[in-house]
């Protein structure tokens, strides 16, 4: 299969011009809870983004057989299941990270990207796009996540994915961490400043006044 | 068969449903020996680490934690209401699942009413010895009980006078990332070393504050709460003062003291 404008646009169109957290602001709740960490960002964006992807491609797969009443639950039962199959995987491979992320792996069910996605372009697309869609959105999603993790786990903790980089104060070196970076309102801010950014690269971005 | 018959939409219902249960049922059965072995190595690695044989969050290859662990550690079945240990050819402590069996009504009780929210006490509970040269040099006491949002479950450790703290950790909770979930943090869990969980009267009066606390010397009863965890703060002084005092292992730490082992 040739990968046309199309596919190319539904896969990069998220990062940027289109993305999930900055134009759409969903799934803010799970972008607070897992950024103090480096490593949480990273296993929860790859979680996040698979899932996205398969939930996609499954609900494309059968959406014209889907009876109208009741695609929603449809959707989310495909995604529940998806996502406890995630779960799953991470308890067994992962299991450490999996005991710090607890319930927002979960808590993917009702993150809204995923759902977006499947009710918004799933249900009218074709499965191979709808899967580079979900793929495009997850990866529009990790990307401010580990952006916010970076700046957070390195001003909050010194380190990066675990690595001291600048020694703390608590260990005897320099450096007084940041401790707001570490609680909730710090990843308000970065997102706020990244959004902030974004569109004022691409003034297209803002939203009409009313 | 048209689009939106009822029977089609329930068909097509029970279908999914059909597909999504196969698949998730097969992921748990295909994974749940891994898990589990994660699980137990996990606990291994907690009982280590709470006993100060492990670096806080270092991880060593799984065979070494195994073997460190059969070297040092002895696990012990205590029955609670007495105090008095379970002979190994009664209930093998290897095998034996101290939650399991707090689950079943013929191996607990109901709890007395505690504010740490205990449920059921078990008649028997596991602790794990630390051995140095034939003598018991620290005990390891399971304790749990009502955070914020979740049960938490953990260890704590005392030395052989069953007074000063040696360690305490959880191996699993549900509390917020961030804030409560900060039990985990190495740092507030180096903070209670050193601290005296009882008082002159072997009262149990260890207490999480709600601030800072300072050195063990000047505040030897009491740990820096959480912040932004008040609740989470509280529950583990609770599930503490529960589990050392009477109804937890109390008999257990005051026959220890009067038998010295």
């Amino acid at each position: 299969m040739a990968f046309g404008k199309k596919e190319k646009e539904a896969l990069l169109d998220p990062l940027f011009n289109n993305n999930p957290i900055a134009l759409q602001v969903l799934g803010i709740c799970s972008a607070l809870a897992v950024t103090t960490k480096l490593d949480k960002a990273v296993v929860m964006s790859v979680a996040l983004t698979l899932v996205t992807a398969f939930s996609s491609l499954s609900v494309s797969l059968i959406r014209n057989k889907i009876p109208n009443s009741i695609r929603i639950i449809v959707q989310l039962a495909i995604i529940a299941s998806l996502v406890i199959v995630t779960d799953q995987i991470l308890k067994a491979f992962v299991f450490s990270i999996s005991q710090q992320l607890s319930v927002f792996v979960g808590l993917i069910i009702t993150n809204c990207i995923v759902m977006g996605r499947a009710e918004a372009y799933a249900m009218q697309n074709g499965p191979v796009l709808s899967f580079i869609d979900g793929f495009g959105n997850g990866l529009g999603y990790s990307f401010v996540l580990i952006l916010t993790a970076v700046i957070r786990e390195f001003f909050g903790s010194g380190s990066l994915y675990g690595v001291q980089i600048l020694n703390p104060t608590t260990m005897g070196g320099w450096y007084v961490p940041n401790g707001m970076m570490l609680l909730a309102p710090a990843a308000f801010f970065i997102i706020g400043f990244f959004i902030w950014v974004l569109r004022t690269l691409k003034p297209g971005q803002i939203e009409m006044e009313d | 068969m048209r689009l939106n018959e009822t029977t089609y939409t329930f068909l097509f219902a029970g279908g999914v449903c059909l597909v999504c249960s196969l698949l998730v049922s097969t992921s748990a059965v295909t994974l749940r020996s891994r898990q589990e072995a994660n699980k137990l190595l996990d606990r291994q690695e907690k009982v280590l680490a709470v006993s100060g044989l492990l670096e806080e969050g270092k991880h060593l290859p799984a065979q070494e934690v195994r073997d460190l662990f059969a070297k040092n550690i002895q696990p012990k079945i205590v029955e609670l209401k007495t105090g008095n240990y379970v002979p190994e050819d009664q209930i093998d402590p290897a095998t034996f699942d101290q939650l399991k069996a707090q689950a079943d009504p013929a191996t607990s009780e109901a709890a007395p009413p505690n504010d740490a929210q205990v449920k059921r006490v078990p008649n028997n509970a596991l602790v794990y010895q630390v051995v140095e040269d034939g003598k018991v040099t620290e005990l390891i006491l399971p304790v749990e009980g009502k955070g914020l949002w979740s049960t938490l479950y953990g260890y704590i450790a005392l030395s052989a006078d069953t007074n000063s703290i040696q360690g305490l950790t959880f191996y699993q909770h549900g509390e917020t990332p961030g804030l409560g979930g900060e039990v985990d943090n190495p740092r507030w869990k180096a903070l209670w070393k050193g601290r005296k969980a009882y008082d002159e009267s072997w009262k149990p009066v260890i207490r999480v504050l709600k601030g800072t606390a300072g050195p063990p010397e000047d505040a030897p009863h009491e740990v820096d709460g959480l912040s932004g965890a008040t609740l989470t703060s509280n529950g583990v002084t609770r599930l503490l003062r529960f589990w050392l005092g009477d109804n937890g292992f109390g008999p257990y730490l005051k026959k220890f003291r009067e038998q010295g082992s």
